[in-house]
């Protein structure tokens, strides 16, 4: 019982501090730039570049695999339309190098079997914990979402918001994710002279507060492109990035494909509607 | 004019056989065909049959999700992502209903609005419109429970926010807060429990909403509506039969709305929501900044310009329930602000202070942030309590035409070179 009320004392101080302070945390952080970033996905008629994609999953697999799940995709999504489109023997020779648990079995015994095309890619850490205390407390994020899963704060003036607002709305800008985990992939620098940098810490630019836990996972040259694009910070960046934004929305070329047909046909019945209701009310004015 | 007599006709056997046994034909068409409106109506008047529209939708593709949906806090994240991924057109289907709350409530606030401008809730409207409000209160409740469904950052924090508000209670019988959150929760923490709730009166409460809207619209077709001139219709000059005149207008106008709707589903889903919910819900880490969806934000900027925290639920549930009282509260004698000149400066400034608040309810309530926050509340208020009464009685409404036809028609109010008037059709 006094565990219970103790347990529901606390609850109530920290739901009183919830609410009073909810932009402590907030305000206390400076606000960071982001600029923004040419996307050949983004917009109206941005589509995701297979040839991209490709080059992005590789990035993924050789530089963060070891670190970070993608554990929402499945290998299956990698051959799909819309997306990287691998070969789908390739994919299966790739799932395959994995092993997964599975079972139980006939015995009730689990066990370890080669992956197919219908698994998830498996995640290098069996579980947040196991994931944290090989990163001295830190943890690296599964990123099958990470894009839309990340903003950028508007940080013009206060008159010209509401028609940023309205230009991000007819834009359809929704790249702020991608903009900012590009930023973060570049963003390793020196830090500042006067720059209290804790022990195992990286100094970013992009990242709230620019201490960073994860060591730069890019380097010029560290891997090589299969098609020959030459592997710059600046082009690995980009080619992940844009992997990471279509294994977060992996439905959108079909998406973007049929709201094209949709507004045009929308459009045009608002166009017969509005000749009919002319029609119609030619005589009663 | 509602108790016109419906010129129905049965045609086939099967009509009046119907017809002598329930007449229901004869009250749709006499409450739907030639219901009589008045001529004038503007774009603005298309909005309520923009808000059935979007409540259709919204209950049905609710219903699509709730078959892949599941209320757990261990799936329920899950469930939408597979949605999303793996559910035949799940990404259709969710991003029209996550984009329909939306909407639906930009097409609400503009009803609403409109309501102020031409005075649509005085006499004999009151009942309309309070019954206009209880279905505001209504899609936001259903709103605020569908939005904590995904289980993400925010929607475990706003919920954890929102729920606690009534811990305020505390300061007037102590431990009556505490208890009634503990109740809501079904236990002492937000958590699978509550998101099961949430998830079973989500469901519910569309279908009461769709009751209210039946007597919202039988309230409406009793007194019959109003226009932005705020006159009555006394001849049958000033109005014209709802079919095919409003329903060709409503219908344009609802194809221009799902333009709209559409340029959003497909081109930018994620825009009116909040990047932190496409994080797992975590109770053990606190988003930075916490905000609910848009369209509670001016609400919430109430909430949060009284320093004391149950003052600010009190002023935030305020400033919804004198919305019921308006109907008194205005004393002027004309509906339409078109014809005050005085008070309409003071409405537009209401319409701005709004949207300001709309603004200052996204941003960290700290500083001049408050300050204005607590600036625009003053007014918000004082505009209900004391401009209303006030100006009401001071202001000399401008020259009014004599007759709805007159306002659009001109001169006489007939017709010009019509060969046959519209409603002798
Ligand atoms: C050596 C392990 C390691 C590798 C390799 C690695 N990361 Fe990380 N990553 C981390 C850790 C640890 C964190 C948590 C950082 C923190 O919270 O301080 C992290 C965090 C992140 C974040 C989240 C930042 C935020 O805003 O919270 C992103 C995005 C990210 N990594 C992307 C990548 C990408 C893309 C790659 C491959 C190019 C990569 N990481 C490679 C360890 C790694
Ligand atoms: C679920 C939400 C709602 C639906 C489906 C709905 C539906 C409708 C419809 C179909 C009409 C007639 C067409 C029109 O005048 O636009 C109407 C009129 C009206 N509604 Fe609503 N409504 C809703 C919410 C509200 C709210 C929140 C208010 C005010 C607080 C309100 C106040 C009014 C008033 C005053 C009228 C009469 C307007 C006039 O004749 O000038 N409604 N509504």
């Amino acid at each position: 019982m006094t565990t219970l009320t103790s347990g529901m004392k606390r609850l109530a101080v920290f739901a009183l501090a919830v609410v009073s302070t909810p932009f402590v945390a907030y305000a206390a952080g400076e606000a960071i730039h982001i600029d923004r970033q040419k996307w050949n996905f983004a917009g109206f008629s941005g589509r995701f570049d297979q040839n991209q994609l490709q080059r992005g999953f590789q990035v993924y697999k050789d530089a963060c695999a070891q670190c970070h799940g993608i554990s929402r995709v499945y290998f299956r999504n990698l051959v799909q339309p819309g997306g990287p489109v691998f070969n789908e023997d390739a994919v299966k020779g790739l799932a395959a190098t994995y092993q997964i648990q599975d079972g139980p079995n006939d015995d009730g015994k689990m066990f370890k079997r080669p992956g197919r095309l219908s698994d998830r890619v498996p995640p290098p850490y069996a579980n947040e914990q196991e994931a944290r205390s090989v990163h001295n407390g830190a943890y690296p994020p599964d990123l099958s979402l990470i894009t839309k899963a990340r903003g950028v704060e508007y940080q013009g003036s206060l008159f010209a918001h509401p028609f940023h607002i309205l230009k991000d709305m007819v834009g359809g800008y929704q790249e702020g994710g991608a903009d900012y985990v590009y930023a973060l992939l570049t963003g390793y620098a020196q830090a500042p002279a006067d720059f209290k940098l804790a022990d195992g810490m990286q100094y970013n630019k992009a990242f709230p507060g620019h201490q960073i836990s994860m060591p730069p996972p890019l380097s010029e040259g560290a891997i090589k492109y299969q098609d020959g694009t030459p592997a710059t910070v600046d082009q690995m960046a980009r080619d992940v990035v844009a992997f990471l934004h279509w294994a977060g929305d992996p439905k959108q070329d079909e998406r973007k494909r049929m709201g094209f047909l949709v507004l045009v046909y929308l459009g045009f019945t608002a166009l017969l509607l509005y000749g009919a209701k002319r029609r119609i009310w030619a005589k009663a004015h | 004019m509602a108790q016109h007599d419906s010129t129905y006709k049965p045609g086939s056997r099967l009509e009046h056989w119907m017809d002598e046994r329930l007449p229901i034909m004869r009250m749709m068409h006499g409450q739907f065909v030639d219901f009589p409106t008045p001529r004038n109506l503007n774009y603005l008047w298309t909005f309520g049959g923009i808000l059935s529209f979007c409540l259709a939708v919204q209950i049905v593709t609710g219903i699509v999700l709730a078959m892949h949906y599941i209320p757990t806090a261990d799936m329920a994240f899950d469930s939408v992502e597979r949605i999303r991924r793996d559910v035949n057109y799940g990404w259709l289907i969710r991003n029209v209903h996550a984009v329909g709350a939306s909407m639906f409530f930009f097409a609400v606030y503009i009803h609403i609005a409109r309501g102020l401008y031409y005075g649509s809730y005085k006499a004999p409207r009151e009942v309309l419109w309070i019954l206009g409000v209880l279905l505001f209160l209504l899609m936001m409740a259903t709103g605020f429970l569908g939005y904590t469904l995904p289980w993400g950052q925010m929607s475990f924090w706003g919920v954890t926010v929102i729920t606690n508000l009534f811990s305020s209670l505390d300061a007037i019988v102590p431990g009556l807060g505490t208890k009634i959150v503990t109740w809501l929760w079904g236990g002492f923490s937000v958590s699978s429990v509550t998101l099961n709730r949430f998830f079973s009166l989500h469901y519910l409460l569309p279908f009461v909403i769709a009751g209210v809207v039946v007597l919202h619209i039988w309230a409406l077709h009793v007194v019959g509506q109003n226009n932005p001139t705020g006159l009555d219709i006394k001849t049958k000059a000033d109005s014209v039969p709802m079919a095919p005149y409003a329903v060709m207008k409503d219908l344009f106008g609802l194809g221009v709305f799902v333009l709209l709707f559409a340029w959003f589903v497909f081109f930018a889903p994620d825009y009116l929501g909040h990047a932190d919910n496409y994080v797992p819900a975590n109770p053990l880490v606190t988003p930075p900044h916490i905000v609910p969806e848009w369209y509670f934000l001016p609400f919430y900027a109430i909430l949060r310009a009284i320093p004391s925290k149950l003052g600010g639920v009190v002023a935030m549930f305020s400033a919804i329930v004198v919305l019921v009282f308006i109907p008194w509260l205005d004393t002027s004698r004309v509906r339409s602000a078109r014809y005050r000149p005085l008070y309409k400066w003071f409405l537009w400034f209401f319409f701005f202070s709004v949207l300001a608040l709309g603004y200052l309810g996204g941003k960290p309530a700290e500083g001049v942030y408050v300050a204005w926050a607590q600036f625009f509340t003053a007014y918000y208020f004082a505009f209900f309590l004391l401009i209303m009464p006030i100006v009401g009685v001071m202001e000399t409404p401008s020259a009014m035409p004599r007759s709805i036809a007159e306002s659009v028609l001109g001169g006489s109010g007939q017709p010009a070179g019509a060969t046959s008037a519209p409603e002798k059709r």
